[in-house]
């Protein structure tokens, strides 16, 4: 620490990986060691990283930031309550898994999902955040989809609920795009020779779901008991439906 | 010129970590929590998605590295909060409120009665444009030497390190979205034409798994040039 520029009236905090201080001399929370950078980005918080004020234990974190906010009268914590519960309850893989099942045994949906998956998804009620552009990608036996997100998580929220962590993990987000073959094998997932791999890296707010091919055997089964047969996993690629008689 | 999060074809990774309870929507309670929180953050509209991926795309390499997903998340809402005004240092680091927010964003507060409704209409991104599309599906196009912003310095971008400066074909049209290179920096949505754009493996990677594999990204005109 820069004990030179340390008086009694400065106040630093000590998180895990950093040390930030207010400095009294000029009414600015700096990191030491870490002198102001004029020219840093915005976001660039070399001077003053307002996170690492946070408690280290994240749920307190959580509840710092929301003491704040509902005491400022911005949040209404009836309303976090409600975006849980949502998300929980209502929003979740059998969304996505009833458009599959749907599309599989009705041609005509089929169609219009994989050329105007919008309108399908609009029509249905199934439209919202992280699901606004939707664009559904079909297995054949020549085709594998793979659905990553390099840059960030994005992922299709109201078809498929909330991703999995592992969608969220440096692993996958790294090396889905380079080694979807390996990945796939982790997964349990082996292709037929000559079945090419098409990753697809979500860059922008278009969101895209797999539509997997239809197992062998279930040419008698409803959309109900189709549906039974789609797992999350085989709608982002890293997974096949069931078996017919194999429902988990 | 990338930042940490820019992490597509990195190696060291090992393999996928797999959850151990896959029956919760969160695996954690305070993780719904921080999820609940920064989207009812967010729908005080004082800035937008982009700049809230730029936000945790700043985050220190080391503090980003060692972060959970959602500890990203509250790392980054912290330091908007801050930003914007809305939260002094000072209340972050006591957990408490000084003073109540001004009436004009008070009134902006996400009700538990708005929630469906809100998360249902979403934020779509397509936007008209006047102007056609530059590039016609089946077209060759190389996209920038260079995977950075080309206005702000360090500046938010959605062009991968890994697809710079690569030859690939466009495959979709989407039609004008808003720039995330301007609209996270809070200059404009300066909507151009969006294109899904497919590479050959064998184009991305020195040792791809098959020469018959691709690799499809959706791009910005502004990346692309006639290839």
């Amino acid at each position: 620490m820069d004990s030179g520029r340390f008086d009694f009236t400065d106040l630093c905090i000590l998180n895990r990986s950093s040390t930030t201080c207010f400095r009294a001399n000029t009414g600015r929370w700096t990191g030491a060691g870490n002198p102001a950078q004029d020219d840093a980005m915005p976001h660039d918080h070399h001077d003053d990283n307002p996170h690492s004020l946070l408690p280290s234990e994240p749920a307190l974190r959580v509840k710092a930031l929301e003491t704040i906010l509902v005491e400022k009268g911005l949040i209404d914590p009836a309303a976090l309550d409600a975006i849980i519960d949502l998300y929980e309850r209502d929003i979740g893989p059998q969304i996505g898994a009833g458009l599959v099942a749907r599309a599989w045994n009705d041609p005509e949906f089929r169609t219009t999902l994989l050329t105007d998956a919008d309108r399908v998804i609009t029509e249905l009620g199934h439209g919202g955040r992280q699901g606004e552009h939707v664009v559904v990608v079909e297995n054949t036996p020549d085709t594998h989809n793979l659905v990553v997100c390099t840059l960030c998580s994005c992922y299709p929220w109201p078809l498929l609920g909330i991703p999995p962590g592992w969608y969220k993990s440096d692993s996958y987000r790294a090396r889905a795009v380079r080694e979807p073959r390996t990945v796939l094998a982790e997964f349990g997932v082996t292709l037929a020779e000559g079945t090419a791999v098409r990753v697809w890296d979500s860059t922008a707010e278009i969101r895209y779901l797999v539509l997997p091919m239809r197992p062998d055997g279930t040419e008698g089964l409803d959309e109900t008991a189709l549906a039974r047969l789609v797992t999350r996993d085989s709608m982002i690629g890293t997974g096949l439906p069931h078996s017919a008689g194999t429902t988990a | 010129m990338t930042r940490i999060h820019d992490m597509g074809g990195r190696f060291g990774d090992g393999p996928v970590p797999r959850e151990d309870d896959e029956s919760r929507t969160f695996a954690k309670d305070w993780h719904g929590r921080a999820l609940a929180l920064t989207v009812a953050a967010g729908a005080l509209g004082k800035w937008n998605i982009d700049a809230s991926r730029h936000v945790k795309e700043c985050l220190p390499p080391a503090d980003y590295a060692r972060f959970g997903y959602y500890e990203k998340w509250l790392a980054g809402l912290a330091n908007l909060l801050v930003e914007h005004g809305i939260a002094s240092p000072e209340e972050i680091a006591t957990g408490r409120s000084d003073a109540p927010a001004p009436d004009d964003l008070a009134a902006r507060r996400l009700d538990a009665a708005r929630v469906k409704t809100a998360l249902r209409s979403g934020g779509p991104s397509a936007r008209d444009s006047s102007d056609g599309p530059a590039f016609a599906l089946g077209a060759q196009v190389r996209t920038s030497a260079i995977a950075g912003n080309r206005m702000q310095n360090g500046g938010h971008t959605r062009l991968p390190a890994y697809a710079a400066g690569r030859v690939g074909t466009v495959v979709l049209h989407h039609g004008a979205h808003v720039f995330p290179d301007s609209n996270a920096h809070f200059n404009g949505e300066a909507p151009q034409h969006l294109y899904t754009v497919s590479f050959a493996a064998g184009d991305l990677w020195q040792h791809a798994e098959s020469p018959h594999d691709e690799v499809r990204l959706d791009l910005w005109e502004g990346y692309l040039e006639p290839a």
